[in-house]
C-alpha cells in the first residue's frame, strides 16, 4: 500500500492531494512518460489473483475499456495498443511492462517515439471487511496540444479522471456480473454505443 | 411495438419505436400484460427529474410473459413475472447486503457519473426514470428488455390475477419498506402524510406491524376514505391544523413515528411551501418540502421519521435543530424491492394484503396519455390507473 502513497502528514492517496506532483505518485514506474497524472481506486467484490490474471492478459483489455480498440502481443513482456482518434481514425504505439508483480501489481511505459508517451500502473490489493480487492489504475500521459491533444482529448474524454473512474466500473462490472451494464435495447443502438 | 413516450412537460405520447432484443446474457425480454403510472411518473411529467431526453420510453411497474431468455438468465419462456423498479446485479457487495437499489452496477458506466456528482455515489438503475438513473427504456410499453432477469423478476404462479401481484413491483414494498423503517412497536400511533398509494400500502403495512393507531393526512376526501378503510383515523390539512391536531389526537405527545409519503410536489399553500415553490421556479432550490418538515415537528421526542417519499436535489429550511434535538431518527431510500418481494408475495397469496382496492381505472396502453393526465388532474377520484397493452380499445370505451 505504501508505495503508491507518499506520507505528506496525512494518510489520503497523493493522486488526491490540491497540489499534485505527478513524478512522486508513480512511485516504481521510474521516470514517468508524460506529466498529468490520474488515478483512481474501486472496490472488486472479488479476489486479487483473479483480477490480477483477467487484467495480465491484455486482449481483455478492449472489453472495458472504452477507447481501446485492440492490444496485441508483440513478444514477452511488450504489446502493441491501438486506440481510437478522431475522425475514425486510430493511434498505435508499443508498451512494455516495466513491472509485474502476479497478483499484485502491473505497470507498464510506451516505448520512446510513441505519439501519446504513457505509462502507468495498475495495483491490486486486499479490500479490509472481506471485501475483495482495492483496484486502483495511475496513468500518467502527456497533456494534450495539436493533433494528439485531440486524439488524447478523445481518449480521455477531455477528463482523465472520469475516464479512468468509467474505466475501471466496467471493469468492475464485467468482473462482479459477467457482463458490462447498458441501456440500449436494440441490437443496433448497442453496436452504435459500443462502436 | 407501442410504448409510451415522453417528450416534454405534460407532453407524453403512445408511438411505434423499436422492438427490445437481448443484449447481455442476463437479459430477458418481458411482454407485458400490466403497468402502472406512479406518483413518481408524474414528477416526470410535471418536469421535475433532469436528465430526461424527448422519446425515452416510461414506466417501471410492470409485469408480463417472459418471451424470450439469454443465456445467462434463469427465467423460462412462458413465465409469468413482476419486474422490481431496481435495476441490481445481485453480485455486488450491496446486493449481498439486500441493499438492492444502492447496487453497484446497476448503471452503466457513463450514467454513473451525475448521481456521483450530485449524491456522492451512484445509485441502482431503474426502469423508465431518467438518464441519470441509467436512460433505461421503461414499462408503459408492449415489451421490455429486463437486465438481471436471474435476480429481479419474480414468478407469479398460474390462476394468480394480473391486478393483484402488480404492485409488487414497487408501491406495496415501499409502503412496506416505510413502515419497516417506522421501527413500529407495540402501542405505537403512526402519521402518514399522502394518502397516494405509497401511503396507503403504509397505513396498511403500519397496522400489521402492530401499530395501535395510524392517523392519515391528506387534503383529497375520496382517498382518506381509503385509508379510513384499513382502520386509520384522518386529518384533512384543509380543514384542520396539521401539527395542533397530531398533538391532540396524542395527548400532547406527538406520533411515535412519522412516515412522509408526499415527496417534492406536495400540495398546499403553506408558507414555506410557496416559498420552495418561487426558488423552483427560478432553480434556487428543487423540491417542495413541507411534508418532511412537518412530520418532523410533529414527531414525539425520540421518534421515528420513516421518509419514502422521494426527494432530488436540495431543500433549505429543513428542521435539522428538531431533528438533533428531540434525538430522532431518520430512515429512508429507494426501496430494496428484491429484498421485500418473495415475503409480500405470499401475504398477498394468503390474503393478508389487499392490493386492488386501489387501482380506479384500467386503460388500454393505447390511451395511456389519458390516464397520465386524469392520474394528474383528478388525483381525488383517480388513486390508481393500471394499462393493459393487450385490453381491447372497444371493451375501453
Ligand atoms: N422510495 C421509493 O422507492 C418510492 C417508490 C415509489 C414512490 N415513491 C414516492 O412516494 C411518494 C408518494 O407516491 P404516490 O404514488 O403515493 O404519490 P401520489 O402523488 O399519488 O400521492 C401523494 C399524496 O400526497 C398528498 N399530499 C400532498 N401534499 C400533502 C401535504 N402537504 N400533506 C399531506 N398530504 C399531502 C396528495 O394529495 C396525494 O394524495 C412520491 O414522492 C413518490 O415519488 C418512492
Ligand atoms: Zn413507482
Ligand atoms: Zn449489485
Amino acid at each position: 500500500m505504501s508505495d503508491i502513497r507518499t506520507f505528506r502528514g496525512d494518510d489520503a492517496p497523493l493522486t488526491t492531494a490540491k497540489d499534485l506532483e505527478p513524478t512522486d505518485a508513480t512511485g516504481p514506474l521510474g521516470k514517468p512518460k508524460g506529466d498529468s497524472l490520474v488515478g483512481k481506486t474501486v472496490t472488486i467484490n472479488r479476489p486479487r489473483e483473479q483480477l490480477y490474471r483477467f487484467w495480465r492478459d491484455f486482449s481483455n483489455l478492449p472489453a472495458f475499456l472504452d477507447n481501446v480498440v485492440s492490444v496485441e502481443p508483440v513478444d514477452e513482456g511488450r504489446s502493441r495498443w491501438t486506440v481510437k482518434a478522431p475522425a475514425g481514425k486510430t493511434v498505435e504505439w508499443t508498451s512494455t511492462i516495466t513491472e509485474d508483480r502476479p497478483g499484485e501489481l502491473i505497470a507498464w511505459a510506451s516505448e520512446d517515439g510513441a505519439d501519446v508517451p504513457n505509462s502507468g500502473r495498475i495495483d491490486f490489493r486486499d479490500a479490509p471487511g472481506g471485501r475483495g480487492t482495492w483496484v486502483t489504475a495511475t496513468i500518467a500521459y502527456d497533456p494534450p496540444g495539436g493533433f494528439i491533444g485531440k486524439v488524447i482529448a478523445k481518449m480521455f474524454q477531455r477528463e482523465p479522471a472520469i475516464q479512468a473512474r468509467r474505466d475501471l466500473r466496467r471493469f468492475k462490472q464485467l468482473m462482479e456480473t459477467g457482463e458490462i451494464a447498458t441501456s440500449a435495447w436494440t441490437r443496433r443502438q448497442y453496436e452504435e454505443e459500443i462502436d | 411495438m407501442r410504448a409510451l413516450t415522453w417528450h416534454g412537460k405534460h407532453d407524453v405520447r403512445v408511438d411505434t419505436v423499436d422492438d427490445p432484443e437481448i443484449i447481455n446474457p442476463r437479459d430477458a425480454i418481458i411482454r407485458v400484460t400490466s403497468t402502472a403510472i406512479c406518483g413518481s411518473d408524474l414528477h416526470l411529467y410535471d418536469g421535475y427529474i433532469p436528465t430526461m431526453k424527448a422519446g425515452d420510453i416510461l414506466g417501471h411497474e410492470f409485469m408480463g410473459e417472459v418471451v424470450e431468455v439469454g443465456s445467462g438468465s434463469t427465467l423460462k419462456k412462458g413465465q409469468r413475472v413482476v419486474v422490481p423498479f431496481t435495476i441490481a446485479c445481485g453480485s455486488c457487495f450491496h446486493c449481498g447486503k439486500h441493499q438492492y437499489s444502492a447496487c453497484d452496477n446497476g448503471l452503466p458506466a457513463d450514467n454513473q457519473d451525475i448521481a456521483q456528482t450530485i449524491y456522492g455515489h451512484p445509485m441502482a438503475g431503474l426502469f423508465g426514470y431518467s438518464h441519470m438513473t441509467g436512460g433505461y427504456a421503461g414499462g408503459q410499453a408492449e415489451y421490455v428488455r429486463v437486465p438481471f432477469s436471474d435476480v429481479g423478476p419474480i414468478v407469479i404462479p398460474e390462476g394468480v390475477d394480473d391486478d393483484k401481484v402488480l404492485f409488487l413491483s414497487d408501491i406495496l414494498p415501499t409502503g412496506w419498506q416505510a413502515a419497516e423503517y417506522a421501527q413500529i412497536e407495540p402501542g405505537d400511533t403512526v402519521a402518514v402524510w399522502g394518502c397516494g398509494p405509497v401511503g396507503l400500502f403504509s397505513v396498511q403495512s403500519a397496522f400489521l406491524m402492530g401499530a395501535e393507531r395510524v392517523i392519515a393526512i391528506d387534503h383529497f376526501p375520496h382517498r382518506l376514505e381509503l385509508a379510513r378503510r384499513f382502520g386509520a383515523e384522518t386529518i384533512n390539512f384543509e380543514d384542520s391544523k396539521t401539527y395542533e391536531a397530531l398533538l391532540e389526537m396524542t395527548g400532547g405527545i406527538g406520533p411515535d413515528a412519522c412516515i412522509d409519503a408526499v415527496g417534492l410536489e406536495a400540495h398546499g399553500f403553506f408558507a414555506d411551501n410557496v416559498i420552495d415553490q418561487i426558488k423552483a421556479s427560478t432553480f434556487l432550490g428543487t423540491d417542495r418540502a413541507h411534508s418532511i418538515r412537518q412530520a418532523i415537528l410533529a414527531c414525539r421526542k425520540g421518534g421515528r421519521v420513516s421518509m419514502p417519499a422521494v426527494y432530488g436535489g436540495f431543500i433549505d429550511k429543513f428542521p435539522l435543530g428538531a431533528l438533533m434535538e428531540k434525538g430522532l431518527t431518520l430512515k429512508t431510500g429507494q426501496t430494496h424491492v428484491q429484498h421485500y418481494m418473495p415475503g409480500l408475495l405470499n401475504a398477498v397469496l394468503e390474503g393478508k394484503i389487499d392490493t386492488t382496492f386501489l387501482i380506479s381505472n384500467r386503460l388500454p396502453l393505447e390511451q395511456a396519455a389519458e390516464g397520465y393526465r386524469m392520474f394528474h388532474d383528478q388525483q381525488d377520484e383517480v388513486t390508481k390507473v393500471v394499462l393493459k397493452p393487450g385490453m381491447d380499445l372497444a371493451r375501453a370505451a
